[in-house]
């Protein structure tokens, strides 16, 4: 059952599919890459069928990420070009995180703060699987220093992107009504005219 | 390997203390390149204790064979050829796992009991545990770890542990016909390394010396070399090894930073929603969405 047929579509069904390969192969990446990060994590080792299985996964479940990050990337790029508006909204940002974003200047379909999130994490895909593939040792034999410093980024890139993933995830939870738009694709309109003003007059006419 | 578990004095990945109530002496074995025939009987007495034969390789052109260390060779002889004030030496190294007293492949690690460090000195790979990440090779400043094709385990000379856990000397050094081999504590193999050296001296070899790196603090496996001062003379001998910055980076105090930052992230979300409370749609903008709508 459709809640209101007025609700405006944000997200198509494949848009949503590409997203949660995305989302879930990231929460694999990340469970299984903390595992070998440091002996605190090593018994997340265990969600994955011990230590091995854990070592033989990860990069496989990295591959199919990048592969469905790209497809994202493509999908979602050019929605993604900073514009003038992006920079004002992004220098108020404190206002927005401190609760109050009743003044914030009009958005839309996407926010500064989304925006920086999108090329961040396009970025950190992009070294995430480079590094990755210098560390995978049961299919390539790097020189040493190349897989030293392979492991420092990967490492260090892999740690920053689980941060700012947990930011990202906590901004939909926050925004109360978005997480419908990446479960079933639609936001109501007043939640649109509230964050994504722009987006909303377009989107309507009004 | 359990006989040994009440003297350990380091365990990878693990962050509390290891089983190490007991205290043993320091052991070293030393590898006199200076009397070495390259006669390769500790190469094969190692296969035989270890019980590992390698695949027959084919031939390189020269001495080395194999010419490389594998996960089924764990030492290797290197043949030299260098002149010196005119004259060819033929400069021969037995080459493996050095048992570094701070030894990188452990640090890198990140399975707990992968790598084994006993209080005598020796590090011992646990393959049982061992995931196959291959870490532990670019961590190592010798580059000796090596991964098996068949089994996906790290394979390095274990300084045969399970010989001298029972008072044994490792079995290339029983083989060794020249006495080129020596093993016992740290201490007599240092003083004998003094004699040896000496020696080497007053025959001429001004810089003869010992080869026991301070950069990973020592080792258990050490050299008499007739040109200390120049150990990339045989076969590339590393000159101050130590482990490299970008491994201490990664393997160092960022880690647990990380971690902290990390879980300081997550519990800042949640104390940002506790405090600030959910952003909720107005009631004003549903309002005026549902007049519209009346109309
Ligand atoms: C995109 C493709 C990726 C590839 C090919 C890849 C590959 C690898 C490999 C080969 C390792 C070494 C352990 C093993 O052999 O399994 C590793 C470790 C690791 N990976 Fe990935 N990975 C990828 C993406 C990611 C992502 C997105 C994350 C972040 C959530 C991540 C987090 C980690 C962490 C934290 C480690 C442990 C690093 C350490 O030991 O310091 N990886 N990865
Ligand atoms: S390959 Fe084995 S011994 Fe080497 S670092 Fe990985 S788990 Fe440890
Ligand atoms: S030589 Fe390499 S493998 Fe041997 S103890 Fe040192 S770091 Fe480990």
């Amino acid at each position: 059952m459709i809640r209101n047929p007025k609700d405006l579509q944000r997200y198509t069904a494949p848009e949503r599919t590409n997203h949660w390969v995305v989302g879930i192969s990231f929460i694999l990446l990340a469970l299984s890459g903390l595992a070998f990060f440091h002996p605190a994590f090593w018994p997340l080792t265990m969600l994955f069928g011990g230590g091995v299985w854990t070592r033989i996964l990860h990069p496989f479940i990295g591959v199919l990420m990048a592969v469905a990050f790209v497809s994202m990337f493509l999908r979602f790029r050019a929605l993604n070009v900073m514009q003038p508006a992006d920079k004002e909204w992004l220098s108020r940002a404190k206002e927005m995180v401190s609760g109050n974003d009743h003044n914030m200047p009009e958005q839309g379909k996407y926010n500064g703060g989304q925006k920086m999130m999108f090329w961040m994490l396009s970025i950190c895909v992009l070294l995430m699987t480079i590094s990755g593939v210098v560390l995978w040792r049961a299919y390539f034999g790097f020189p040493a220093e190349l897989v030293r410093l392979g492991a420092v980024i990967h490492a260090a890139i892999g740690a920053f992107m689980i941060g700012i993933v947990m930011v990202h995830v906590y901004a939909a939870i926050w925004v109360r009504g978005t997480i419908r738009a990446m479960v079933y694709g639609t936001v109501t309109r007043a939640w649109a005219k509230q964050h994504h003003r722009a987006w909303y007059r377009q989107v309507t006419g009004k | 390997m359990a006989l040994q578990s009440l003297d350990i004095a380091r365990r990878s990945a693990t962050t509390t203390p290891a089983p190490s109530i007991r205290e043993t002496t320091a052991v070293a074995k030393l590898i006199d390149v200076s009397t070495c025939i390259g006669c390769k009987a500790c190469q094969a007495a190692c296969m035989e204790w270890n019980d590992i034969r390698d695949e027959v390789g084919t031939c390189t052109g020269v001495y080395d064979n194999p010419i490389d260390l594998t996960a089924k060779s764990w030492t290797v002889m290197r043949y030299a050829e260098v002149e010196e004030q005119g004259k060819l030496e033929w400069l021969i190294r037995k080459d493996g796992c050095m048992h570094c007293a701070d030894p990188g492949c452990l640090k890198a690690c990140p399975s707990p009991g992968a790598i084994i460090q006993y209080s005598n000195g020796i590090v011992d790979f646990h393959q049982e545990n061992c995931i196959g990440c291959g870490y532990c090779i670019p961590a190592c400043p010798f580059n000796v770890p090596r991964i098996s094709k068949a089994d996906n385990k790290a394979y390095k000379c274990s300084l045969c542990s399970d010989r001298v856990a029972v008072g044994q000397a490792p079995a290339c050094v029983k083989a060794c016909p020249t006495g080129a081999l020596q093993f016992g504590s740290k201490e007599q193999m240092k003083d004998y390394a003094d004699k040896r050296i000496g020696d080497l001296k007053s025959r001429g070899f001004e810089q003869a010396g010992l080869y026991d790196p301070q950069g990973v603090g020592g080792t258990h496996v050490m050299y008499v070399l007739q040109h200390a001062d120049r150990p990339e003379l045989y076969s590339k001998l590393p000159n101050n090894p130590s482990i490299s910055p970008l491994v201490a980076l990664w393997k160092g105090f960022a880690k647990p930073l990380a971690s902290l930052t990390m879980a300081a992230v997550a519990l800042g979300s949640l104390f940002h929603f506790v405090s600030k409370g959910p952003n909720e749609v107005s009631q004003e903008l549903e309002d005026e969405i549902a007049k519209e709508d009346a109309k």
